[in-house]
């Protein structure tokens, strides 16, 4: 694994990258299929699906539909890969998904794209800031929050191989550049991007680099800040938390998600069981979300590098 | 079909409602209507549609059921019980704690349950996928899929008969209990339906009306090759059908009742078994 955060944004989209890697596992495993609920054109995999129909499965705006198709599927020998935008791959099938997948075994993984404000100028109805919440109600499912394209290029095909229910949530677009390419990752195991002795960050997708960029401010300012890239969020890295915790007697997380039941919700659940330590958040506060272009929404929302300095400051002072 | 195999399959559904009966008996209750109405359905498909291995449960290129009225569960497990599946004493665990027949379908629970079912409208998306996969894998099976018309109500079920025509899955087989009732009472007030059959053909199924009872209309329904489209199958039903008492009782979805009464309704069904059985003599 190797850190190359500049401050800029990732070489490629979450799109692009999926592109590629979904036509890639398809062609190198025959138990892969692939569903979609009319949004194949955002993920990039429309050309290969029209050739490849019997591998890729538009079953229409049905996303309920999907679900059950694609547990029947698995029941029948396959492993699908399932996609919709974030709220309709979440709360809009979240029954079929509870039901028809994780409680009758039939695994199968979930990418749910444009999540929290990276949804953008779709606006609050497809903003999901619940997502999170929802699958890690699922007893067993396995939960990520995608960094960048070098992340996901190495993560995504474990998941798929991976049992049980698994969701991602990724940007279409691109989110900042953290890692290089080739990184390596291990599921369940939180990476440390940095350490610092006096307050830890944990951060998941779309705030990874927001986090890094804080760890510089605070630098500036003599604090010294450990960096956790928390991309499973569930089942969650406890060991690492709780080591992080003990080191630096703080923690601040930062989510792009509603401030209940996501990353916020995760840490403090292990924190306080471990290793009880004064716990901030940089969340989306009990809100629905608005349209607006991203940077807009990171502010309106209070996703921002300036944010996680001024949490991170504020909880410091609390040890 | 034959005098004799349409008396074997009619003796075998009483034998699937006296099973079923005594099994919501040793439990004084449990979703009695729905069950009853399927069981001559599955009597034929158990009796002489479906391609299985009561010895190799799992085998993969069998003829599947997905009851997708998951509540029915009790008559599934009368028939399997009595197919051998697994042992006929195991009727009487019905959702005692630890059991493997909970009130409502669990494949990872029950030895030739096909599919988990219970949330209703989620069996028919997945038995879509199942007969898809099937076909995709090379399978020569079919997927019998069994909805209730209450069921009906819920949208998923018509996303699920979209796709079925929509991308030909012609090894599935729907199948609708059209019993006219659902929990809160008479379907055609809580939610009516209008014309099944029709509503299926618009859909772009090939479908047909049969008796809910008849044996040789479900055998000759059931079995007819699908000629380019899947094949809908709408049981002209009645809710708890087979026992008098219940089928005139309004509320008969889910009953509890003394012993006496699940002793009255199988006498009600052993004079029938009894009668055939005479018959073939």
């Amino acid at each position: 694994m190797k850190v190359i955060y500049n401050g800029g944004p990732d070489v490629k989209g979450f799109k692009d990258a999926f592109s590629v890697l979904i036509p890639e596992m398809l062609e190198a495993d025959p138990n892969l299929i692939y569903l979609d609920a009319d949004l194949m054109s955002c993920l990039g995999t429309a050309k290969y699906a029209r050739t490849h129909t019997d591998r890729c499965i538009n079953v229409g705006i049905a996303e309920a539909d999907m679900i059950g198709i694609a547990a029947g599927l698995a029941a029948a020998g396959f492993n699908p890969i399932c996609h919709s935008f974030g709220p309709f791959a979440s709360r809009r099938c979240f029954d079929q998904v509870f039901m028809s997948a994780a409680y009758a075994k039939n695994d199968m993984t979930i990418i749910g794209t444009d999540p929290g404000v990276t949804a953008a100028m779709n606006g609050g109805t497809h903003m999901p800031f619940e997502d999170v919440a929802l699958y890690r109600a699922i007893p067993g499912a396995t939960v990520i929050d995608a960094a960048d394209t070098a992340q996901l290029a190495d993560i995504f095909p474990k998941l798929v191989k991976r049992p049980g229910v698994k969701y991602i949530r990724t940007n279409r677009k691109a989110n900042d550049l953290v890692y290089a390419e080739g990184s390596e990752f291990e599921l369940g195991k939180g990476v440390v991007l940095r350490e610092g002795k006096d307050v830890t960050i944990v951060a998941a997708g779309y705030l990874v680099g927001k986090a890094l960029g804080a760890a510089e401010k605070l630098a500036e300012k003599g604090i010294e800040a450990t960096v956790i890239d928390m991309f499973t969020i569930k089942p969650i890295d406890e060991a690492l938390l709780t080591e992080c915790a003990k080191k630096t007697g703080c923690v601040v997380t930062a989510e792009n998600h509603n401030r209940f039941g996501g990353l916020f919700s995760a840490v403090s659940e292990a924190l306080s069981l471990n290793c009880p330590v004064p716990v901030g958040y940089v969340a989306v506060e009990d809100e629905f979300g608005e349209v607006g272009p991203v940077d807009y929404l990171a502010e309106r929302f209070g996703l921002t590098i300036d944010h996680i300095v001024q949490v991170a400051e504020a909880t410091i002072a609390k040890k | 079909m034959n005098a004799k195999d349409k008396r074997d399959l009619q003796i075998f559904a009483a034998e699937i409602r006296i099973a079923l009966l005594e099994e919501l008996k040793a439990r004084g209750f449990g979703h009695i209507g729905g069950s009853l109405s399927i069981c001559d359905v599955l009597a034929v498909l158990y009796g002489k549609v479906m391609n299985y291995k009561v010895e190799d449960p799992k085998w993969p290129d069998r003829d599947k059921l997905v009851v997708s009225k998951g509540h029915a569960g009790p008559a599934v497990y009368a028939t399997l019980a009595l197919k051998g599946f697994f042992p006929m004493e195991e009727l009487k665990t019905l959702n005692r704690p630890g059991t493997n027949l909970p009130s409502h379908c669990d494949k990872n629970k029950t030895v030739g349950i096909d599919c988990t079912t219970g949330s209703l409208g989620q069996g028919t998306s997945q038995a879509v996928g199942m007969a898809l996969g099937d076909k995709l894998k090379g399978r020569k099976n079919r997927v019998f899929l069994i909805v209730g018309d209450g069921e009906s109500d819920e949208g998923q079920v018509w996303e699920a008969a979209m796709f079925t025509a929509g991308k030909n899955v012609d090894n599935l087989v729907w199948i609708v209990d059209d019993n006219k009732r659902q929990l809160d009472g008479y379907t055609k007030d809580i939610m009516p339906q209008f014309d099944m059959r029709a509503k299926f053909e618009a859909f772009g199924f090939d479908a047909v009306r049969v008796p809910g009872n008849d044996v040789e209309a479900l055998y000759e329904a059931l079995t007819k090759p699908a000629n380019g489209k899947p094949i809908a199958v709408i049981m002209d039903n009645v809710k708890g059908s087979g026992v008098k008492a219940v089928e005139e009782t309004e509320a008969n979805h889910s009953m509890n009742v003394g012993a006496d009464k699940w002793d009255s309704f199988i006498a009600e069904v052993q004079a029938e078994l009894d009668a055939l059985k005479k018959e073939g003599i």
